[in-house]
């Protein structure tokens, strides 16, 4: 049960700190602010998956009236870094440069232009003339592990590719063997699964401006979830001092991942050429060629599992495709594993073996669910199969195996991101609580039984009911680090600068709910303001779920820094033993009933008496990333003459330790269901024979709209991790994984078919059905 | 949208009139401005670009009455109309109850989407102030949102629709 804590202000439904300002329209994003002489950036992108530039000729586009400059490898320095936004060193392959002499997919950087108009600029692009040598391309990652593929990273300088040669960017191999594989298992179940291209769709396209603060600094005020690490990246990139860069991020229209990427290197360099302020917009179709996706994955499962429910052995392979660059290449690929191994007890034997690969197609990256997403599909679908092999109700066997409180995994130890990772135990789990729920909620045993009636007599529209378990992590313990700074005013309020990345997720409001609440002031006397490498100290930014449980406590320390220091200063006004006050309401309070006001002690500090601001920095890093665990249920309809499946109600129970702010933890969860649901049955990129995306737009990719979704519900199980601030753990990331599995495992119990490729699209279903029939 | 002659100058631009959130305005275009890149011009940033291909929504106004995808609207269509954006329905000192309602029902995160999603529940509640979850649904069929899953959109709009009647 949680340690109940009277809350004053976590916990707590507080209105999103800038939610009327960005309700008004406000002009807070990248784009929204006219900044004098700017110039427009394009970039020309590949047409080929494969090819060598054997001449680039720029004469023609920098006559056109306009133009400022145009730029391509031989203009900007030869440096291989990676463009994944991770801590350094970065455990993703040092594989590209700002502009190569050679492509790698079609949307690859060929040039870039800036001009004094748009028109210009694209005018520009068009008039660059490129001559190509088209070198053989391969598409499918187990095609390019083949002898005889195309070697697509055949450049003598980059660095940390494991096996070049077989197009390999990133492998890791781990076993823990305790007895002979599968000898004690009653049944043994392998399959394959399969997820396609999928993009994050963020509907602020990547947007950057540069220009030069009066000291000739360059500033980029990006659309970014790592402004420290563009501003490393970006260093290291175009090989300038880091002090002479500063990042701004000004709001961010959603990232989910595909910002977590350095892409402002280009921008940069323009600037830099041209002396003027530049912006690069991406379009639509570049952001969802050009920008990053999803790994897509093949997954091959064998597990073996014991007539009582036991399971002994799990072997697992994933085989990741990384497209052209290795960007969260290996990281991505581990925590498919890491991730979801750990979430049932497998008695004998655990094998993990993964890579990542090279083909000459879009370059993927960090995606909401970083691997989970991929290995849940797989690992939830099957958990369905075992516990039907041995005639298992699937919750009870899911609740026989899942790991309880106090218990750890090999898989902790062995696989971090990138590296070892750390020994942990589950220090909080609310995952019976939220199984409990969630098949109430949806009438789980009512209904089956109401659906194998309905099933019997209607020929067309099949009912099913589908669930699964998950787990995330909460940040990458010992690698991400979060610090912040308070300082104190005169009214007794308190301006808080961090790090910490908000990218739209809430967290400049669920971090000063943290602050308030150590403070003991209401959250509107904290003044968040996130992420300037000028003014704010070091975070590593928003991913790995790790804003509110690492920054959360960076800000947690930080203002228990400054509690103290208030304390300080009270006492000598108050004349009184330090161990004697606490803060409560804005003012400083003696047991013995003598009370000085925030804003007595703020004046007296900067102005009357041992004057100095009160003003504290403190850094976090973790041990342990908790799990937040979930449990998801879908309840489906199947139409089997068209095939379609339509998902009437899908209920989410999560457990996210203390949910800092209720409302905006349901919508962390609803948006990353809804997502998901959207990938399991319409989403995907799809490409022609030689690798070019045929559907990069809203139109023929298709995301989920309101008359799209059912009854979408999230539940939010109160636990209490003691590690977290106030009990909090991880929230955005873990209900995107749900979908896949439980609309899969609905499916299964509505029609009898599993799909083993994603999404699930009228056709497949048909076609599956079609099987069935005929068998 | 009315027809009209309009005369090109030496620069091959042309004045339009139109009013822009109940301001009356008389400005210089040209002929492939789209509303959304004039709007923006003139200082008004609410209005989003997300696809400029008309169809995630974000950059919708209201033109006479109707919510308008402004990215595919060639700015000359708006002479002599009434437009509205984001920014002519309230502002934070006076918020419409519309702004209201998204920000007390957690509707809002990144926020990119909102005022486009804003304008479209502006334009359903002007002409039903009663909306089921049906045509609230219909209504923003046309603003994509990656964020918050609808959920509390919808409820949203559910708020506002109260919140106007009282």
């Amino acid at each position: 049960m949680p340690e109940n804590k009277d809350f004053k202000v976590v916990n707590k439904r507080v209105k999103k700190i800038d939610s009327l300002a960005l309700a008004c329209g406000e002009p807070m994003f990248t784009d929204d602010i006219d900044i004098k002489d700017m110039l427009y950036a394009k970039i020309l992108w590949s047409p080929h998956a494969h090819a060598r530039i054997k001449n680039i000729d720029v004469s023609k586009a920098l006559k056109i009236n306009g133009v400022k400059a145009v730029i391509t490898y031989k203009d900007v320095p030869r440096i291989p870094h990676t463009t994944a936004g991770q801590g350094y060193p970065e455990p993703s392959p040092y594989d590209t440069y700002i502009l190569d002499n050679k492509v790698r997919y079609v949307g690859d950087r060929v040039a870039a232009v800036a001009a004094e108009t748009l028109q210009a600029a694209n005018e520009a692009v068009r008039a660059i003339e490129v001559e190509y040598e088209i070198l053989p391309a391969v598409f499918d990652q187990l095609e390019a592990m083949k002898d005889k593929a195309p070697i697509i990273h055949d450049e003598k300088d980059s660095k940390n590719i494991p096996d070049a040669k077989r197009n390999i960017a990133a492998k890791f191999d781990f076993e823990v063997k305790n007895k002979d594989w599968f000898g004690e298992a009653d049944y043994v179940i392998e399959n394959t699964y399969r997820i396609p291209y999928f993009q994050h769709c963020a509907i602020e396209p990547h947007t950057s401006i540069c220009y030069f603060d009066p000291q000739g600094r360059l500033v980029i005020r990006t659309s970014t979830q790592v402004p420290f690490h563009v501003r490393r990246i970006v260093a290291q990139a175009l090989n300038i001092p880091v002090k002479n860069i500063r990042v701004i991020k000004p709001r961010i229209g959603g990232g989910f991942g595909s910002k977590q990427e350095v892409l402002e290197d280009i921008v940069a360099a323009l600037a830099l050429k041209t002396k003027r302020p530049v912006k690069l917009e991406y379009s639509r179709k570049e952001v969802f060629i050009s920008s990053r996706t999803r790994h897509p994955a093949f997954m091959r499962l064998k597990t073996g599992v014991k007539k009582d429910g036991t399971i002994t052995d799990a072997d697992m392979e994933i085989v990741l495709n990384t497209g052209a660059y290795g960007s969260h290449a290996l990281t991505v690929m581990m925590c498919a594993g890491s991730h979801t191994i750990p979430m049932y007890k497998i008695k004998n034997n655990i094998k993990f073996s993964g890579k990542s690969v090279y083909t000459n197609m879009p370059v993927a990256g960090a995606y909401r669910g970083y691997g989970a997403t991929q290995g849940f599909y797989g690992w939830e679908t099957q958990m369905d199969i075992m516990a039907e092999k041995i005639g298992m109700d699937p919750v009870e066997f899911r609740k026989k195996n899942y790991i309880k409180l106090g218990e750890g995994s090999p898989v902790f130890k062995a696989m971090g991101e990138g590296r070892e990772g750390v020994e942990q135990v589950i220090t909080s789990i609310g995952l019976d609580e939220a199984i409990e729920r969630g098949l109430k909620e949806i009438k789980w045993y009512e209904k089956k039984k109401e659906y194998s009636k309905w099933n019997a007599v209607n020929s067309h529209i099949k009912k099913g009911l589908g669930m699964c378990c998950l787990m995330q992590g909460s940040g990458i313990p010992e690698i991400d680090m979060a610090s912040a700074t308070i300082k104190m005013n005169e009214d007794g309020s308190f301006n808080l600068l961090m790090g910490a990345t908000d990218l739209g997720t809430g967290s400049d409001t669920i971090l000063a709910q943290i602050a308030a609440e150590v403070l003991c002031v209401p959250n509107t006397d904290i003044i968040p303001y996130s992420s300037d490498t000028d003014l704010t100290p070091f975070d590593v930014g928003a991913y790995a779920s790790s804003t509110t449980f690492i920054s959360g406590n960076a800000v947690r320390k930080t203002a228990e820094k400054v509690r103290d220091m208030i304390i300080e200063v009270a006492a000598k006004i108050l004349d009184e033993k330090k161990e004697n006050l606490y803060l409560k309401d804005k003012s400083v309070y003696s047991k013995n009933g003598k009370k000085v006001s925030f804003s007595e002690i703020a004046n007296t500090s900067l102005y009357y008496y041992n004057q100095h601001q009160i003003i504290a920095s403190a850094s976090h890093i973790a041990h342990t990333s908790p799990p937040p665990f979930s449990a998801h249920f879908a309840d489906i309809e199947v139409d089997t003459r068209t095939g379609e499946i339509s998902v009437k109600e899908y209920v989410s129970c999560i457990d996210c330790g203390t949910a800092v702010n209720p409302t905006l933890a349901e919508g962390q969860n609803d948006g990353a269901v809804v997502n998901g649901i959207s990938h399991t049955l319409s989403e995907g990129l799809e490409f022609s024979s030689n690798g070019t995306p045929l559907n990069a737009n809203f139109r023929r990719y298709k995301i989920f709209t309101t008359k799209d979704i059912g009854n979408i519900r999230t539940i939010l199980i109160p636990t209490y991790e003691p590690n977290g601030p106030f009990g909090a753990k991880s929230v955005s990331e873990i209900g995107i994984n749900g979908p896949l599995p439980a609309i899969n495992n609905a499916l299964y119990n509505a029609v009898g078919i599993r799909l083993y490729e994603a999404p699930f699209t009228p056709d497949k279903v048909l076609r599956e059905l079609g099987k069935k029939k005929n068998v | 949208m009315k027809k009209k002659e309009l005369s090109l100058d030496k620069d091959g631009k042309f004045d339009i009139s139109f009013v822009l959130n109940a301001k009356e305005l008389k400005v210089k275009i040209s002929g492939d401005e789209t509303l959304l890149e004039l709007i923006r011009r003139l200082g008004y940033k609410g209005t989003k670009k997300g696809c400029d291909t008309g169809d995630c929504g974000s950059c919708t106004v209201i033109v006479n009455k109707k919510a308008t995808l402004s990215c595919i609207i060639p700015a000359f269509l708006v002479d002599g109309c009434e437009v509205t954006t984001i920014e002519g329905i309230g502002s934070i000192s006076n918020p419409h109850p519309i702004q209201e309602a998204f920000v007390e029902a957690g509707a809002v995160q990144c926020g990119y989407c909102v005022p486009g999603m804003i304008m479209s529940t502006k334009a359903l509640l002007d002409e039903n102030g009663s909306p089921s979850d049906e045509e609230i649904k219909h209504a923003l069929d046309g603003n994509l949102c990656r964020c918050t899953g609808y959920v509390k959109q919808i409820e949203a709009v559910n708020i506002a629709s109260k919140k106007i009647k009282k």
